[in-house]
C-alpha cells in the first residue's frame, strides 16, 4: 500500500515531468530477461522490468476444438497475483486485477494474428492443440500488465512442441520436438499501458507511482508491415482522456514498440543461439 | 574455530561460544555447553556477556522511540495507528497538544495521515503514543514529502554517532530529515530533486552498513553524485 | 539386479546439484530460492504480523501459516492454479515441520506467513520448499532455535539412495514397482525429525539406514543454506 503523503509527491514530481527514481516520463525501468525458469514448461521466461518480476510458463495440451472453430487450435491466458509477490494479495478466487490483467493480455496475442490458429489443428473436428499461457507474479512493483505481456511473448517465443503419439492420442510429457509453435513474428503484439495523473501521461510505473495514477490504457501494438497497428485497447481507472492524450500515446507507443521489439528478438537470439551451442556439446 | 570474529554473520542455531566462558545475552540461547545465536546477526562480545545484533527482522517498538507511523482508523478517544511490526499502537487523544473535540478527530489526523510520533509505553502486543514533546514542532503531521522504508535494523547507521550521519546528508543535500526508529523515513526539502538526492544518499548508507570507514564512503559518494548523477 | 548404479551417476548417498538463494523477493520480509537438481523452490516470509480476525490470535504465542503451491508449468501435463487436496496436505505437514523451530512464544498474537512456490518440479518438491523456508525465515529475522534441512530419502528396491529424482521414484524391477519415497527432515543442532512420510514399501529394518543416510544428507544441505545466508548482506 502506497502512502498518501507518498501519492501527492507523485503527482507533484510529475506534474513537473520527472520520476521519483529520475527517470523521463516514457522511460522503461531495466529490462532482465531470464529463459527456461522452468524445464517441465514447453516454454519459459522470467522477466524483471526494476523491481516488478513476472514468470511465464507455456503448456501445451490436446483437446477438441471449439464447434464453430473446428480446425483451430485453442488459448488460453491466467495470470496468478501470488500472495507471495505482495502484501496485497491474498488467496482465494481470482481478483478482478488477475482476471482483467489476463484478458488483456490474451486479446492482444488473439486480435494481431501473432499465433497461427490453424496450424494447431490435429484433426479437424476431433483434436487440436491447445495453448496455456500461464503467468505468475514474483515480485509486485508496478505496471504488472506490460511485465506480464512480455513474458508472454518472450515465452510463445522460444516454445517447443512437446511429443505426440498419435496412435496413443497422448502427449509425451517432458519429451520435447525441435518444433517451433506456429507464430506469425511479423504480427507480434507489444503491449503498452500510458497511465495518467492530473494531465500528465507517462509508462512504465513503479506500484507507488501505479497507486497514485487516475487512469490508464493499454495498447497492444504490432507492425505487420511498414505501418504499426493497434490490435486491441483496454482503459482502465475512472480518468477521463482527451483525444490529444491519445494521440500522445500512438506517438510514444509506436516508439516504444520498436525499443521492445528490438529488445524481444535481441533476446530470442541470444537464446537461440545457446541453445544451438548446448546442442552441439 | 567457535568464537566468531566481530563482523562475521551467524545464523540461527550456529554455535558462538562453548563452556562457561560466556553469559548468553539477547538472542543467543544456551543449548547443551553451547551458546547459540537465535537470529540473523552479528556477534558483539562485552567482558563476559556475549549477544547477537540482528540484522533483519520487524521493528522492535521501545518507549521513548521516535517512529512514523499512519493513521489507520479512528476510535472513540484516540487514533489506531500503523507503527510497523505485530503492535496495534494506539495515540490517545490526551496525547496531542491542544484540545480537539471530539467531532473535530478527523479533521486533526485523519485516515492516511502519516504521523511522526513517540513511544511512551510499550505492552506485550500493543504500544501508546504520544503526540506532545518538549521540542517544539518535532512531533507532527506529514503534510508532503518523501517517505522511504528501510530496513529498521539499519536505522542506527542512517543516524550516525551523535546524528553526524544523518547531519551530514542534510547538509549535503539541503533537505531536512525526520528518521523513524521504525524505518520509515521522512525527507523535506526545498526541490524534489534535493528529496531525491537525499533518498539515493540513505540507500547508499543501507546497502553499505557492515563496510568499514562508512562515513568517509559516504562522504565521497555525496561528492561524486552531487550533480544529480542518475541511478 | 540390484540398484547400485543410479540413472544420473551419482553416488548412492550424494545429493543433486544445490543451488541457494536468500533476497530473491524484494517485497517479502524474508525470501529465498533452493534448488537441488531440477527441483526448484522459492519461499516468502511475510510477518510477523498482527493475525486478524482477532479471535484467531493465541495470546501466548505466535502462529505460524504455510502456503505450499505448485506453479501450473511446473511439471509435465499443466496443473489447474489454485489449492489442491495435494498441495493443502504438504502445507499442514511443513506447518508441523517448521513450527518447532520457531521461538513463537517470543511473538504472541501474531502470524507468519510462509509462500512455498515451487518453480520446477523433479521430485522431492516438499523438501526443496522447506529448505528455501528455513532460509527464508531466517532472513526475516525471525527468532529460531536452529536450522532445519529436508530430503527425501529413497529405497530403491531396498537399496538406500539420498534425494531421489522423479526417473528413481518411478523405478521399477521385473515390471512393478519398486521405488519407495521417505521425505525427511532433520533439525541442525538437536538432529530431530519434524517432518516425515513415506510412499511405497521398505523393509522395516531399513527404515534405520534410510534416517541415517537423511541426517547425514541434511547436514550436507545445511551448509549451503548456512553459506548463503552468511554471504547476503
Amino acid at each position: 500500500m502506497t502512502y498518501k503523503v507518498m501519492k501527492k509527491n507523485v503527482m507533484k514530481a510529475i506534474a513537473a515531468g520527472k520520476r521519483l527514481d529520475s527517470r523521463e516520463l516514457f522511460e522503461q525501468r531495466e529490462i532482465e530477461v531470464k529463459f527456461g525458469v522452468s524445464n517441465k514448461a514447453e516454454g519459459s521466461v522470467s522477466v524483471k522490468m526494476g523491481k516488478t518480476e513476472v514468470v511465464c510458463g507455456i503448456k501445451m495440451g490436446v483437446a477438441e476444438p471449439y464447434t464453430d472453430h473446428e480446425n483451430e487450435g485453442t488459448m488460453m491466458t491466467s495470470l496468478e497475483l501470488t500472495p507471495m509477490s505482495s502484501p496485497d494479495f491474498e488467496y482465494g478466487q481470482p481478483s478482478i486485477q488477475a482476471v482483467e490483467t489476463a484478458r488483456i493480455i490474451d486479446r492482444g496475442i488473439r486480435e494481431s494474428g501473432f499465433i497461427d490458429f490453424k496450424k494447431l489443428c490435429i484433426k479437424e473436428g476431433e483434436k487440436v492443440w491447445s495453448i496455456f499461457i500461464d503467468l505468475a507474479t514474483i515480485n509486485d512493483d508496478g505496471n504488472l500488465i506490460d511485465a506480464g505481456a512480455l513474458a508472454a511473448l518472450l515465452a510463445l517465443r522460444v516454445a517447443r512442441f512437446p511429443v505426440y503419439d498419435e496412435k496413443k492420442e497422448k502427449i509425451e510429457f517432458g519429451e520435447f520436438t525441435d518444433k517451433k509453435l506456429p507464430l506469425n513474428v511479423d504480427k507480434m503484439p507489444v503491449t503498452l499501458t500510458f497511465f495518467k495523473i492530473g494531465d500528465s501521461l507517462f509508462f512504465d510505473p513503479t506500484r507507488e507511482e501505479e497507486d497514485a495514477c487516475d487512469g490508464r490504457l493499454t495498447m497492444e501494438i504490432s507492425k505487420p508491415g511498414k505501418e504499426e497497428m493497434i490490435n486491441a485497447m483496454q482503459k482502465g481507472g475512472e480518468a477521463c482522456l482527451t483525444i490529444d492524450d491519445v494521440e500522445k500515446m500512438v506517438e510514444e507507443g509506436t516508439k516504444a514498440h520498436k525499443k521492445l521489439s528490438n529488445l524481444i528478438e535481441t533476446e530470442v537470439e541470444k537464446a537461440e543461439k545457446s541453445e544451438k551451442h548446448g546442442k552441439k556439446k | 574455530m567457535t568464537e566468531k570474529s566481530k563482523k562475521e554473520i551467524v545464523i540461527p542455531g550456529e554455535i558462538i561460544a562453548k563452556g562457561d566462558e560466556f553469559l548468553p545475552g539477547d538472542w543467543t540461547m544456551k543449548q547443551g555447553d553451547n551458546v547459540v545465536s537465535t537470529r540473523l546477526g552479528v556477534v558483539e562480545k562485552s567482558d563476559k556477556l556475549i549477544k547477537v545484533i540482528p540484522l533483519s527482522g520487524v521493528y522492535i517498538p521501545r518507549p521513548g522511540n521516535t517512529v512514523i507511523g499512519e493513521v489507520k482508523d479512528i476510535a472513540v478517544a484516540g487514533w489506531m495507528m500503523d507503527v510497523g511490526g505485530p503492535y496495534s499502537a494506539f495515540l490517545p487523544l490526551r496525547e496531542c497538544p491542544g484540545f480537539i473535540e471530539t467531532s473535530e478527530m478527523e479533521n486533526v489526523y485523519g485516515i492516511g495521515d502519516l504521523l511522526v510520533t513517540q513511544i511512551f509505553n510499550v505492552g506485550r502486543t500493543s504500544v501508546d503514543l504520544t503526540m506532545k514533546s518538549r521540542e517544539r514542532g518535532a512531533l507532527t503531521k506529514i503534510k508532503d514529502g518523501t517517505i522511504i522504508k528501510v530496513n529498521p535494523h539499519r536505522v542506527p547507521r542512517v543516524i550516525g554517532k551523535e546524528g553526524s550521519m544523518i547531519s551530514l546528508i542534510k547538509n549535503a543535500t539541503k533537505t531536512n530529515i525526520t528518521v523513524g526508529q521504525n524505518g520509515i523515513i521522512w525527507i523535506k526539502g526545498d526541490k524534489i530533486d534535493d528529496e531525491l538526492f537525499a533518498e539515493r544518499a540513505i540507500k547508499f548508507i543501507v546497502e553499505n552498513t557492515t563496510a568499514d570507514g562508512l562515513t568517509e564512503k559516504v562522504e565521497k559518494w555525496l561528492a561524486e553524485n552531487k550533480e544529480g548523477g542518475k541511478k | 539386479m540390484a540398484y547400485t548404479k543410479r540413472f544420473d551417476g551419482r553416488k548412492l548417498d550424494e545429493l543433486r546439484p544445490i543451488q541457494a538463494k536468500v533476497g530473491v523477493i524484494p517485497n517479502a520480509d524474508g525470501s529465498a530460492l533452493f534448488g537441488q537438481g531440477d527441483t526448484i523452490a522459492i519461499a516468502a516470509v511475510y510477518g510477523p504480523k498482527i493475525l486478524n480476525p482477532k479471535h484467531q490470535q493465541n495470546p501466548e504465542k505466535g502462529v505460524l501459516r504455510v502456503h505450499y503451491n505448485m506453479l501450473s508449468f511446473s511439471v509435465g501435463e499443466r496443473i489447474k492454479p489454485g489449492v489442491s487436496r495435494r498441495s493443502q496436505e504438504i502445507s499442514k505437514v511443513t506447518e508441523w515441520a517448521l513450527t518447532p523451530l520457531v521461538m513463537l512464544d517470543e511473538l504472541p498474537g501474531t502470524v507468519i506467513d510462509i509462500h512455498i512456490n515451487i518453480l520446477q518440479a523433479n521430485a522431492g518438491t516438499r523438501c526443496a520448499g522447506i529448505n528455501a523456508a528455513a532460509m527464508a525465515l531466517a532472513h526475516a529475522g525471525i527468532p529460531m532455535k536452529e536450522m532445519i534441512s529436508a530430503v527425501a530419502i529413497g529405497s530403491m528396491g531396498g537399496t538406500i539412495t539420498t534425494d531421489i529424482s522423479k526417473e528413481e521414484e518411478d523405478y521399477e524391477e521385473d515390471g512393478e514397482k519398486a521405488a519407495t519415497d521417505i521425505p525427511m527432515t532433520f533439525l541442525s543442532n538437536s538432529e530431530k525429525i519434524t517432518l516425515l512420510q513415506l510412499d511405497g514399501a521398505i523393509p522395516a529394518k531399513k527404515l534405520k539406514e534410510a534416517l541415517e543416510a537423511g541426517k547425514e544428507a541434511c547436514k550436507k544441505i545445511n551448509e549451503y543454506q548456512k553459506k548463503a545466508l552468511k554471504e547476503y548482506k
